[in-house]
């Protein structure tokens, strides 16, 4: 689209979309971070990541000063204002993101004091494809690639395959051998958490739909379903 | 850098104050001459608003005076026996002449106009202040010279010495000249009045007034609200506007030949007169009035007529009570203009002598710029300080009708 | 490009493939617009796009201008406005007109209000007068800011309230449609808000079309918006809809501030 007559204006919404990409970039490290801390059972790491934390939350928090100020002062309407409007909810979902990944390392320092168990590759394996649809959904967000995102959103289902599938090993697994219980309880949570940063990631795939096309991206939302689902509700 | 714009901006001020000062010395230019114009005038008319009169006991003689026909009896005589009873004079045919001409033939009428008001004074003798001839009123107002000896002397030897022995009585003096203002045109000049011409210019204006008002701002308003803008339009603009520069002398011709030799309508009226200066008056009236209408702001013509309001109301309702102030003054300038007029009414013959008071608008008469001219025209010394007494009631007349505008205008722009 | 979003009342003037010439100008270009009954349309668009000499062609005020020529079809209630049978002083007490400048008469409040019922005869007494004149400035919501100076000049009221008087005097005659060409441009916020909280209630009872330079104020007041540009009509709308997701670039580079 052409510039903005007010320069300044233009100018906003560039920097809007950099603190966010700034953000998408951190919450990324931070996830990739807390994965290795996981498989090098590498507490210091684990350490930094639950530190680090903080930064994205101060970037969501200059993002809603930011978009407020703009919705004060520009009364943006149109695609400006889905623009702004998306970047408030996309910097509340890379947040929940960031914290998600810093519950994973807080586990993984917990785990770091247990003995090796061995489903601990699949949840890695999990989080590759989770990082993988983050990454993906990310881009689309910097580059407003529609096509990508809608991609991305039809990949979470693969997400919640693996989520049930994990699950269901990791209760054979701590039925096998009572010992592991509280390492896999761990994992599962940890599991839980990972499935959860994929589903943000959909949601912003949707926030991206509705910032290009101004309208919510119909279709039931892609949900894996099964037993895991039963169980999460017994929290 | 910054010594340029001090520079200019020094050069602006300069002019702006050079351009002040060549208006302050033309305004007060203006007014010097106006101040010079205006005291003449009235320096020189003062005296005429006072004429000579000399109190005499006259004789009511109860034979010369038939009450029932006042105008039959010899009041000129009744005065000159008292003036001859009064100065002595005897028998010398001189003398007896001399005496009689010490009083004007506006004696009579003085003398018959007590009567009428109080005819109980027939058969007595009364004390009456009666008007003196024009020479001893120029002599007693200095403007000849009393030693009659001198050049230009009215009053002979005899004459001078009675007036000084009046005068040293107290039966000389110089009162309120009444007949300036309530009679007609004379040839006497301590007879000669402007009523005449008041009344005949009162009459052609208001026929003025009543013929250009109504056309005038209907035309205004025709051209300005109604009529298509379109070539046709646009000449008859341009020929209103050359009418307002053609010269008046041009509009009388046209008034001679049209009002009093197609129409035959009578030679010296105020009809005649009338209508002539409202053809004049027609294109001052139409230009102001189109202008005034155009000053009305178009919102005010949107707002009528967006409530629906047709287009004459909208023009009768708004636009015509907004521009009658400019109307007004316009009108006013116009009259103005006619009143002063002189050239086309000689066209129609208004510059007859008449002595008579008209009683009608189709009476002759004279109109006020008409009998300065005529004043001014004529021979005697005595008739200088009288044109300039009418040129004063002329500017008084104008005064006047200027401050009915202001009063009219402001009674109107009180309705917002 | 009428669009067929939840129709909820029946169309009270639609125009259709209206042309508008002044002299060789063409100014408004095949024009089908439908003004839905009881609703507030709002016409926005670049200065010069055609929205007041749209909006002036329905109560025919572009008559008054020897230059312009109308053609295409302007129904009001079924009926062609330009048809010859219409007389122009009955529609316009039909579609009333506030302007962009107030313009009260410079006569007094309450004459400014009783001038169309006047010289339309709506009243037939005194008393019937007085009562309209009251219920107007009510309705204008000023009745309570002039009622105890009713006799004095229009003109002496602030910008806001001569507004305000102007929309009185435009309810007075009982208009079905109101034609509002940039009402609020001359006011300040306070005013502005006031005949927006008016306009609002007025959708009761009248159909109103707004012109406004406002994004903002379009927003507010109208449920659709119609966006002119270079004598075209590009897009109408819910105007939800209009500010949120226009379809067409060019509303959607006029309405966020990307035009060129
Ligand atoms: N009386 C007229 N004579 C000739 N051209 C006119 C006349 N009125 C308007 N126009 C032209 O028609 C076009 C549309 O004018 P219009 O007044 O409808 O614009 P607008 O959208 O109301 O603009 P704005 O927002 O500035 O009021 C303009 O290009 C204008 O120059
Ligand atoms: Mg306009």
């Amino acid at each position: 689209m052409s510039q903005h007559t007010v320069k300044s204006f233009d100018e906003e919404l560039s920097h809007l979309a950099n603190i966010l990409a700034r953000m998408g970039g951190l919450a990324e490290a931070q996830l990739a971070s807390a994965l290795q801390a996981l498989s090098r059972r590498d507490s210091e790491l684990a350490a930094r990541v639950v530190a680090s934390d903080q930064r994205i939350d101060e970037l969501e928090q200059e993002v809603q000063n930011f978009t407020v100020r703009m919705l004060a002062l520009r009364q943006p309407v149109a695609a400006d204002l889905r623009h702004i409007v998306a970047a408030l909810k996309i910097s509340s979902e890379i947040e929940r993101i960031g914290d998600y990944a810093a519950n994973v390392a807080k586990r993984a320092l917990v785990l770091n004091q247990l003995p090796a168990v061995k489903p601990l590759s699949a949840v890695l394996h999990m989080a590759t494809l989770v990082q993988e649809i983050l990454k993906e959904v990310l881009d689309a967000t910097v580059e407003q690639d529609l096509d990508k995102a809608i991609r991305v959103w039809n990949r979470d289902e693969e997400v919640d395959d693996m989520y049930t599938g994990l699950f269901r090993e990791l209760l054979t697994y701590m039925m096998e051998d009572p010992r592991t219980i509280t390492a896999c309880s761990h994992l599962m949570f940890m599991a839980k958490n990972i499935e959860r940063i994929g589903d943000h990631a959909t949601n912003i795939a949707e926030v991206l739909h509705f910032v290009v096309n101004g309208t919510a991206l119909k279709g039931a939302r892609p949900k894996g379903g099964g037993g895991g689902l039963d169980i999460e509700g017994g929290h | 850098m910054t010594d340029i714009p001090a520079v200019r901006l020094k050069r602006r001020h300069a002019a702006e104050r050079r351009f002040r000062v060549i208006g302050l010395v033309a305004i007060v230019m203006a007014l010097g001459v106006l101040a010079v114009l205006l005291t003449t005038v009235i320096v020189k008319s003062s005296s005429a608003f006072v004429g000579a009169q000399i109190a005499l006991d006259v004789t009511f003689d109860a034979d010369a005076i038939d009450p029932a026909d006042l105008g039959a009896a010899d009041w000129q005589g009744l005065a000159k026996k008292a003036a001859e009873a009064r100065f002595g004079v005897g028998d010398d045919r001189r003398l007896v002449r001399s005496a009689g001409a010490m009083l004007s033939s506006g004696a009579a009428e003085d003398l018959r106009k007590l009567v009428q008001s109080d005819p109980s004074v027939i058969g007595g003798t009364r004390r009456v202040w009666v008007t003196a001839s024009v020479d001893v009123d120029q002599t007693m107002k200095g403007h000849v010279p009393a030693d009659p000896d001198a050049d230009g002397a009215r009053l002979n030897a005899a004459q001078m010495e009675w007036l000084t022995a009046l005068r040293a009585s107290g039966d000389a003096a110089l009162h309120f000249n009444r007949r300036l203002f309530t009679s007609g045109d004379s040839r006497e000049p301590e007879l000669a009045g402007l009523w005449g011409a008041v009344v005949g210019s009162l009459y052609s204006l208001t026929i003025t007034l009543a013929i250009s008002f109504p056309i005038g701002v209907a035309a205004a308003i025709y051209l300005e609200e109604f009529a298509p803008r379109n070539k046709f339009t646009h000449v008859i603009e341009v020929n209103i506007n050359n009418l307002a520069a053609v010269p008046s002398i041009v509009f009388g011709l046209l008034g001679l030949e049209i009002f009093l030799n197609v129409f035959g309508l009578p030679r010296s009226a105020p009809l005649v007169g009338g209508l002539v200066l409202a053809l004049i008056c027609l294109p001052t009236i139409i230009i102001a009035g189109r202008a005034a209408l155009k000053a009305v702001p178009p919102s005010i013509r949107q707002a009528a007529q967006g409530l629906g309001a047709s287009k004459l109301q909208t023009v009768t309702h708004h636009v015509l009570p907004l521009a009658m102030p400019g109307v007004l003054t316009g009108t006013i300038l116009g009259m103005a203009h006619a009143l002063g007029e002189s050239a086309p009414l000689l066209m129609i013959g208004m510059v007859a002598f008449i002595v008579d008071i008209p009683r009608t608008p189709l009476d002759p008469a004279a109109v006020l710029p008409v009998q300065v001219f005529l004043w001014a025209d004529s021979p005697e010394r005595a008739f200088v300080e009288k044109t300039s007494a009418a040129i004063i009631v002329l500017l008084v007349f104008l005064a006047l009708m200027n401050l009915a505008a202001i009063l009219l205008r402001k009674k109107f722009e009180r309705r917002w | 490009m009428t669009d067929t979003e939840h129709h909820v009342s029946k169309a009270k003037v639609s125009a259709r493939d209206v042309n508008v010439h002044y002299g060789e100008k063409h100014a408004l270009k095949h024009v089908d617009l439908e003004i839905r009954e009881g609703e507030v349309t709002a016409l926005i668009g670049p200065s010069g796009c055609g929205k007041s000499t749209f909006l002036r062609c329905i109560n025919r005020m572009n008559d008054l201008v020897d230059t312009a020529r109308v053609s295409g079809e302007l129904v009001l209630d079924g009926q062609d406005i330009y048809h010859p049978s219409v007389d122009v002083v009955q529609l316009r007490a039909r579609v009333g007109m506030v302007f962009q400048k107030p313009n009260p008469f410079p006569k007094s409040i309450y004459d400014n209000v009783a001038y169309g019922p006047r010289i339309h005869g709506l009243a037939n007494d005194k008393t019937e007068l007085d009562e309209i004149v009251r219920s107007s400035l009510e309705k204008a919501g000023l009745l309570g800011e002039v009622e105890d100076r009713l006799q004095e000049a229009g003109t002496g009221l602030s910008g806001g309230q001569q507004q305000r008087l102007c929309i009185a005097r435009a309810i007075a005659v009982a208009p079905e449609v109101i034609l509002m060409d940039e009402p609020c441009s001359a006011l300040d916020p306070i005013a502005t808000a006031k005949v927006e909280e008016l306009i609002d209630e007025l959708r009761e009872n009248f159909t109103i079309v707004i012109v406004t330079h406002s994004m903002q104020q379009a927003a507010r007041v109208s449920q659709r918006t119609a966006f002119f540009h270079l004598g075209e009509l590009i897009e109408v709308g819910d105007t939800e809809r209009i500010f949120t997701n226009p379809r067409h670039p060019l509303t959607q580079g006029y309405i966020t501030g990307r035009f060129g």
